[in-house]
């Protein structure tokens, strides 16, 4: 229920939202956890596999059960209500584990920045803004990043004084003179979620999530913050820990600084009567807030049989019971606390309980620094026997952890721990200053008691892992199975996986595992910590990056045109290529098939300019490209060309193409088009790392020139036309040869090459004159435009292989049928001494063969595989290979396919078998080469 | 994200760089004169210590030079880099 006042929450407004179908009001600076308690509502979910009623159990971003579901304004599945800031007009539901994704687009705008600084400062509590302050003296870059929408951290949810003012006014005033400094950035509402090499973090900012319907369109959502730091302080803070007894789950179980921070910071009442069940003398200050607060505080419960003297007297004085030397055994109640038994210690096991009424049951086994970021980072932890937990040990980068993340959990400590850690980190960057420390008042403490588990005949009912529903009885039928690990423990229960990864649980199971097997829970340690600290959305790391910036899109100089004319596009790596130029009516099979024909009959022709070209150029160049290609390229003349191909020096086929000679010194490779980057990198590498002697320079001109191969049997005629003073005859202008000539009025550099087979030009002129030459090709009204899906075909016909669709990286030049392009008489080459491993000699490797399915309508899906015989024998099925090309033909009249089939080059009229859904279908074993085997089109 | 001393640039964001695996893995002088195991050797097997490694880096998305680093494999820390045909520095 809500106080009547107190808390940071602004009661002259009221805001209105629904749960679970009702409507509530809360008031600005709640969050929903807050104010469903001030509503008091109990169960806000259902547990994942028992179905078990589930209350509000922390306060931050630590909660287990309080897991919801935002229905409005946006749909977000999975967020701790612990950690949503109320605004008006929310709707949210209880979840039962899972959480639904919206099922429409996220009209929400996310960024990201980059930034860098001398001290990150992580967390924003007593440590962290003493740390802060104490580094933004000495004028060095600070960053100060914490998850709250106001700085304070723990001050925020106690009474406690720091320098005189209530520590919530100290940490407003603190933040407020560290903004003014130029050289200070406070980030709130920014969780650091990832610490990787070099000091390198990552932290997204919530910037509107918390204004709801009002966020303006204009603010990005969220932001992802990359922060690269000289030196980090983690003032992370701890996180409370639970105790396992029976019924520890129960609606009304919370931890007892939850339900603190809960009365002080938002002026809710999480209960009416409690019962504190605590090991430690934080537990003490927080009945007496509460007691303060107006909570009926019955007692508290404490294992030590001798508490701290002034804790005692001051519970005395507000007449609060205190029992110590004894344990909670049980909490009941029917779907919420009722009622609490307690017994002495010395009888746990043989009874001796007695009962006292109670809606609350406030449990502190201790606190757990919060070293996940610490443990990221590559620091390793150590056990520390005083306060009963793990705490930061060695670093291995420019880190240190400060106040309660490492374990020092008074506030004078904090802040003396703090103002220390932020002077040590600035020293790096500037000169060092001495700062004061903040002053705060020190209760004398007695020692803690790291209390775990409630001894018991049955813990079925012992809960470990709430979120999980895991109680001590599985860990022990775990530990039961024989393991001793707690990752494998983990994974045998799932203790830890869940949203929360086991933030308030994980040491606790730990310490269970250590109980059952009988050894000291420092021998054990925790289970690893990774990124991301919270739950992050894919939207948020996204960021900017989505749709049509995902990825650059690359489109030649002649795009306009193909758009023009109703080109569908493929994408090739980054480029749009044009697919097939569909008419009216046309489907894509339709289209590629007139294509073709146009090709193999009359004039087609193809943009081109999307294969990759790289500029050879040096005196070096020739013996260079003879070290790379596995064919000799020193002895092409000026004006000549010729195909090569690029192994690996496993003697894999790496990428083919054709290389023209411009001059002495000068050469142009060409690439396939998804390979240009690739190649260039592998020329890179060996030219600097191998061959550093070579003069040879490598430049990228792939975007520099615009390419059109004009094909088909009326090419030279439509050529002439465009380019009087070229001479076009075959004998002047012989296959494998280039010339110069003005093309359509253009200076360009024309080849004889051909990708399939058909008497062909391919002509280059630079990128400002594509267009111009395109659209004079086509004025002529004799020539079709073709795109991919007709060259597919046409190359495919002639057994032209594409490298990285027929071949895989495991397929030699011999493979494809070439060993004619792999020179005997170079004494080496990248490859050569891989083609005598006795891998590469085997007959049975598999080898590019054509396929003919035996009726001549059926398209073989490619990645078909290839069997022997016609009815599958019991599994495993010897496989012979697969198809890699799958296409129907306009020359042919029928569908053929090229394949990779074991010892395929022996096999050709062999009939083999593809399974193709349920069927077998027969196909025939052809060579690779399947129109005009014997070259007699490519001269006209 | 490791931050990589390039020799030629300086300091940069990893992203930047590709990776090349262990350095000083020179191609055999004479491929044709080794044994199938050797040329195997060669092609096939790398060292993978705990420990200081002498690796290939190219600074690919900046001036795309290539070098070596020595990098301890168990911390990611750079104990320093050095051009291409500089001999290994000792690991500090």
């Amino acid at each position: 229920m809500r106080r009547d006042d107190g808390g940071r929450i602004d009661r002259s407004r009221v805001l209105r939202f629904r749960f679970d179908g009702q409507e509530y009001t809360g008031h600005p600076g709640d969050t929903l956890a807050s104010a469903l308690l001030a509503n008091s509502v109990r169960r806000v979910a259902t547990s994942v596999r028992l179905g078990r009623p589930r209350g509000v159990f922390a306060a931050g971003g630590e909660e287990p059960n309080a897991v919801v579901q935002i229905e409005e304004p946006f749909p977000e599945p999975m967020l701790p209500a612990t950690t949503v800031e109320l605004y008006d007009g929310l709707v949210a539901s209880s979840l039962a584990g899972q959480g639904r994704l919206a099922a429409g687009p996220d009209p929400a705008r996310y960024d990201a920045v980059h930034a860098h600084c001398d001290v990150l400062v992580v967390g924003a509590g007593p440590a962290g803004l003493a740390a802060a302050r104490a580094a933004a003296a000495t004028g060095a870059r600070v960053i100060l990043a914490d998850d709250q929408p106001e700085p304070g951290g723990s001050l925020l949810g106690t009474r406690d004084e720091v320098d005189g003012v209530p520590g919530a006014d100290w940490a407003a005033a603190t933040a407020a003179h560290l903004e003014e400094r130029p050289e200070v950035r406070v980030l709130r509402r920014t969780t650091v979620f990832g610490y990787y090499d070099d000091n390198y973090l990552v932290a997204v900012e919530r910037r509107t999530n918390h204004l709801g319907a009002a966020a303006p369109a204009h603010m990005a959502r969220e932001r992802i913050w990359r922060i690269r730091a000289r030196r980090v302080v983690l003032a992370t803070g701890a996180h409370e820990r639970p105790i396992a007894f029976a019924g520890n789950d129960l609606p009304g179980v919370m931890l007892a600084g939850a339900a603190r921070t809960y009365a002080t910071r938002y002026g809710v009442l999480p209960g009416r009567r409690a019962v504190v069940f605590a090991a430690n003398d934080g537990a003490y200050a927080a009945a007496l807030d509460l007691a303060d607060a107006g909570l009926d505080v019955a007692a508290v419960v404490d294992p030590r049989p001798a508490p701290g003297e002034l804790w005692a007297a001051r519970l005395r004085e507000r007449g609060v019971e205190l029992l110590s030397g004894h344990v909670v055994t049980a909490a009941r109640g029917d779907g919420q606390v009722s009622s609490v038994e307690v017994s002495p210690v010395s009888s746990v096991s043989s009874g001796g309980v007695s009962s006292i009424d109670a809606d609350l049951l406030l449990v502190s086994g201790g606190w757990n620094p919060v070293v996940h970021l610490y443990s990221q980072s590559g620091g390793t932890l150590r056990h520390d026997e005083a306060i009963g937990t793990l705490v930061p040990d060695a670093s291995t980068q420019a880190v240190e952890a400060a106040g309660a993340a490492r374990g020092v959990f008074a506030l004078p400590g904090c802040l003396a721990d703090g103002t220390g850690a932020g002077a040590r980190a600035a020293s790096a960057s500037a000169p060092a200053r001495p700062v004061d420390v903040p002053r705060a008042e020190e209760p004398p403490e007695a020692a803690p008691l790291a209390y775990w588990l409630v001894p018991a005949a049955d813990y079925a009912g012992h809960f470990v892992d709430l979120q999980r529903d895991v109680t001590v009885a599985d860990v022990r039928r775990a530990t039961g199975a024989g393991l001793r690990s707690v990752e494998h423990v983990k994974r045998y229960t799932t203790a830890g996986t869940a949203h929360d990864q086991g933030k308030t649980s994980g040491l606790l199971t730990s310490a269970v595992v250590a109980h059952a097997l009988g050894v000291p829970v420092a021998e054990l340690g925790t289970t690893t910590f990774r990124a991301p600290y919270q739950p992050v959305s894919f939207a948020a790391l996204a960021g900017r990056d989505r749709g049509a910036l995902h990825d650059p899109v690359r489109v030649t100089a002649l795009h306009e045109w193909h758009v023009a004319n109703g080109a569908l596009f493929e994408n090739v790596g980054q480029w749009k290529r044009p697919w097939y130029y569909p008419r009216p009516g046309e489907d894509m099979e339709a289209a590629v098939l007139r294509e073709c024909a146009a090709a193999r009959e009359g004039v087609a022709a193809m943009d081109a300019s999307t294969l990759g070209k790289i500029d050879v150029i040096g005196p070096d160049a020739g013996e260079f490209l003879d070290r790379l290609y596995t064919n000799l390229m020193s002895s092409l003349k000026v004006g000549s060309i010729r195909y090569g191909v690029m192994c690996r020096p496993d003697g894999m086929v790496f990428d083919d193409g054709t290389v023209i000679r411009v001059a002495d010194d000068h050469f142009l490779v060409t690439t396939t088009t998804g390979n240009a980057a690739a190649v260039l990198d592998w020329m890179e590498e060996w030219l600097q790392t191998e061959w550093p002697w070579l003069r040879v320079h490598l430049t990228s001109v792939t975007e520099q020139w615009a390419t059109v191969a004009l094909v088909g049997p009326g090419s030279r005629e439509v050529l002439a036309g465009l380019a009087p003073g070229l001479a076009v005859g075959v004998d002047d202008f012989p296959f494998m040869t280039w010339r110069e000539a003005e093309v359509a009025g253009v200076p360009a550099r024309v080849c004889r090459i051909s990708f399939s087979g058909e008497l062909a030009f391919e002509i280059n002129v630079t990128s400002w004159d594509g267009l111009r030459l395109w659209t004079a090709i086509m004025d002529t009204g004799l020539v079709t435009p073709y795109g991919t899906g007709t060259m597919h075909v046409l190359r495919a016909e002639k057994g032209y292989p594409i490298v990285g669709q027929d071949t895989d990286g495991t397929v030699t030049p011999h493979d494809l049928g070439m060993s004619w392009v792999v020179s005997k008489k170079k004494p080496d080459f990248v490859g050569k001494r891989s083609f005598s491993r006795a891998d590469t000699m085997r007959a049975d490797r598999k080898q590019l063969v054509g396929l003919l399915p035996e009726d001549p309508d059926v398209l073989l899906p490619e990645g078909t595989h290839l069997v022997a015989t016609g009815t599958l024998p019991e599994p495993p099925v010897p496989m012979l290979g697969h198809v890699t090309s799958s296409y129907r033909s306009a020359a042919l009249g029928r569908t053929f396919a090229l394949a990779l089939v074991r010892g395929g080059q022996g096999r050709h009229g062999e009939r083999l078998y593809a399974p193709v859904g349920d069927a077998l279908v027969p196909v025939t074993v052809t060579s690779h080469v399947l129109y005009d085997p014997e070259g007699a089109r490519r001269d006209g | 994200m490791l931050l990589i001393p390039c020799p030629w640039c300086g300091p940069r964001e990893e992203a930047e760089f590709h990776y090349g695996g262990q350095a000083h893995v020179a191609y055999p002088e004479d491929p044709a004169a080794l044994s199938d195991e050797e040329w195997a050797r060669y092609l096939f097997f790398r060292d993978n210590p705990k420990g200081v490694f002498a690796e290939r880096w190219s600074h690919s998305a900046g001036c795309r030079r290539w070098f070596n680093a020595l990098r301890d494999t168990a911390t990611n820390r750079i104990h320093g880099v050095y051009r291409v045909g500089e001999p290994r520095p000792v690991a500090s």
